[in-house]
């Protein structure tokens, strides 16, 4: 599977970091030498076995990998269709699958002898994980969060706080994961000299996308060998969440160029299409430039830039990665989405079949999968990302059930 | 390229003058300038999410945003400035979004209408000039680009490679509005471009006093002035323009100073 043809899905993206007419490095000036520099270590450490041996060793004795592929049997019997199967990337240490891509980041960070690591985080598992790998190798370790979602997300504050992070609450623009993304490269551009920016999703400028796609590919890759150990087949639909799309893309990527595996992307939904209070880029977006790259944004007629909603912060972001805006183009991956109230039932149907909390984020795949794994027969094969564990979820699911607690 | 640019650095160091279109009642403010002695104008286009800008700039970008202001408004005060002010330098400056929204030739095309003389896309960087800078030379609008302490010597002809009306050389690796680099910094970077390019190189970032002005007229073909006059806008919204001109006549005073020396 390495050999890439030029009819491939997997070679991209080409010299410049453009998958097709996305990706790209739209920054200032100020960051550009970096960004090359970036790139240039980044080519040699994919070269280099030691660097691999380091992230191999560190994702199964630090992270826990490989995470289990596991059958879901009274989900599957439930939707009364496809079986359906899910990558277990809530085990993870930390509980997403978010650290894989913090590892291979640090270990860069490291190699270009940067001294300080500054992140980004929405509803704060990236800002967790970020923090997790700092505290592992002794790095001072900056994190921006909207002021909004500091207020929203107070345990994982507390948890990057613990983990010795600093977290910084960013009030410009309207304080959520977009300004929080402003901040870091404000930080950054005034710090180059001697800070790394771990950036949370495979999106931003090149070679970020490239690099994020690498690190959590682990999650494809594992599924791969581990269906094929198990079924002795491949699945016949791979299905994940999307906000930035790091986890999806992880899971896609390594099964791109086998032509009989569909691929399914579920963008969230917020309360509908039809209003504003979605975060369905693809679906609701146009092609744009923000934060380094182009791609996919929520904008208006004048390219300003608008909030998303949905009920999973994970989720919550106006842009999507540029090669996932590229495989919606190619037509490689279908892509769909699933609305709060959908994401909430499928929270719900997973807890109660199979004793598993998932994140709110994972569960807007598995709402995608009440809707098609009952239209396949029951000899297909479903391959869900679970990407996160839902324990941080449970006061945002709380108080949308009208539970008070 | 514009004539007017080579008309204006002819002169000897010129005053460039930063405002966001849309914050306060920007044609007065516009014209306060110019009559103050503002020898170029950038027009600063509001954008939800201006990560290169300190908080004075990101501040009036949603003042202007949240008073409603449209692509087609700042166009408007821009058609409307050239109107009245024929022989003014004036410059688009923002993201990329906005400018390529409607397409980059749509964009060319309006701001050649409006005649406007140059562009400044913050984050275009000259990689992905595709997006813009065809439309704009096509239009006789010159893109003018960024240069920083970090682009270094080999960088520095990438950079040029498109431009034209003049170079904004940002002194310091930093947002707009902070602190000033050291004047050692600024002689040698500015010298140091120089020897890759005839374009003026004007020196903004953190630029605030006539003395800091002085300073760098004394090294540099420009002085680029914004958030100074920016949190003006802001503290003194409609009495604004009386102290603009006020600050403005102040800074050209002292840019201009360093023509009779030079001359």
């Amino acid at each position: 599977m390495s050999e890439h043809t030029p009819n491939s899905y997997m070679n991209q993206p080409d010299e410049r970091g453009h998958f097709g007419q996305f990706g790209g490095r739209y920054v200032a000036e100020t960051l550009m030498p970096l960004i090359l520099d970036l790139e240039q270590e980044y080519r040699k450490a994919k070269a280099d076995p030691e660097f691999k041996a380091q992230f191999d060793d560190l994702l199964e004795h630090y992270v826990g990998r490989p995470s289990p592929l596991y059958f879901a049997p009274r989900l599957t019997e439930e939707l009364g269709g496809a079986q359906v199967w899910f990558k277990r990337d809530e085990l993870n240490h930390t509980g997403a699958h978010k650290i894989n891509n913090c590892i291979g980041q640090i270990l860069l960070a490291m190699r270009m002898g940067k001294t300080r690591i500054i992140a980004e985080t929405g509803a704060g598992q990236h800002g967790v994980a970020t923090a997790t790998v700092c505290a592992r190798f002794g790095l001072p370790c900056t994190v921006f969060m909207g002021a909004t979602d500091v207020a929203r997300q107070q345990p994982n504050v507390f948890r990057m706080k613990l983990l010795g992070a600093q977290v910084v609450p960013v009030t410009s623009g309207r304080g959520t994961l977009k300004d929080a993304m402003n901040e870091a490269l404000r930080d950054w551009v005034a710090n180059v000299h001697d800070t790394f920016y771990i950036i949370g999703t495979a999106a931003g400028p090149h070679p970020y996308p490239e690099l994020v796609r690498d690190f959590q590919s682990v999650i494809g890759r594992e599924a791969r060998t581990q269906m094929l150990a198990r079924t002795g087949r491949l699945p016949d639909l791979l299905v994940a969440a999307i906000g930035g799309g790091s986890n999806a893309i992880g899971l896609f990527h390594p099964f791109l160029d086998d032509p009989d595996v569909k691929m399914l992307g579920v963008e969230a939904a917020g309360h509908g299409l039809d209003g504003d209070e979605h975060a369905a880029s693809l679906a609701g977006g146009f092609p744009g430039i923000l934060h380094g790259n182009k791609t996919y944004l929520l904008q208006d007629e004048d390219g300003q830039i608008t909030e998303g909603h949905s009920i999973s912060a994970g989720l919550d972001y106006p842009g999507i990665g540029p090669e996932h805006a590229w495989l919606k183009e190619s037509g490689r991956v279908d892509y769909t989405y699933a609305t709060d109230k959908e994401a909430l039932d499928a929270f719900q149907l997973l807890c109660r079949t199979e004793g598993i909390i998932p994140a709110l984020e994972p569960s807007h795949a598995i709402a995608a999968i009440v809707k098609v794994a009952p239209t396949m027969p029951r000899d297909a094969i479903i391959c869900a990302n679970l990407c996160g564990r839902g324990d941080k979820d449970i006061f945002t699911v709380a108080e949308a059930l009208g539970v008070e607690m | 390229m514009s004539t007017r640019f080579q008309t204006t650095f002819a002169k000897g160091p010129a005053l460039v003058c930063f405002i966001t279109a849309g914050d306060g009642d920007t044609a007065a403010n516009l014209d306060a300038l110019v009559e103050g002695g503002a020898d170029v104008i950038e027009l600063g286009m509001p954008f939800t999410d201006p990560m290169a800008d300190g908080p004075a700039i990101q501040a009036a970008n949603i003042r202007a945003l949240n008073a409603g202001t449209r692509t087609a408004d700042v166009l408007k005060l821009a058609a409307d400035f050239r109107a009245r002010h024929p022989e003014v330098p004036l410059v688009l400056m923002g993201y990329a979004n906005p400018m390529v929204r409607r397409g980059p030739e749509w964009f060319a095309q309006e701001a050649a209408k409006a005649g406007v003389d140059g562009v400044i896309s913050v984050d275009l960087a000259p990689e992905e000039d595709q997006d813009l800078g065809p439309a704009l030379r096509d239009k006789g609008i010159s893109l003018i680009r960024l240069a920083t302490p970090t682009t270094d010597d080999k960088r520095i002809p990438a950079v040029l490679e498109g431009s034209s009306g003049f170079l904004y050389y940002v002194s310091v690796a930093g947002i707009t509005g902070k602190q000033q680099a050291a004047m050692a910094s600024i002689e040698d970077n500015v010298q140091r471009i120089k020897t890759h390019t005839d374009l003026p190189v004007a020196v903004g970032f953190g630029v605030r006093t006539p003395e800091q002005a002085a300073e760098i007229a004394k090294v540099a073909d420009g002085v680029v002035v914004g958030s100074a006059f920016i949190d003006l806008v802001e503290k003194h919204g409609a009495e604004a323009p009386r102290h603009l001109k006020a600050l403005v006549e102040g800074l050209a005073k002292a840019v201009h100073s360093a023509r009779k020396a030079t001359a």
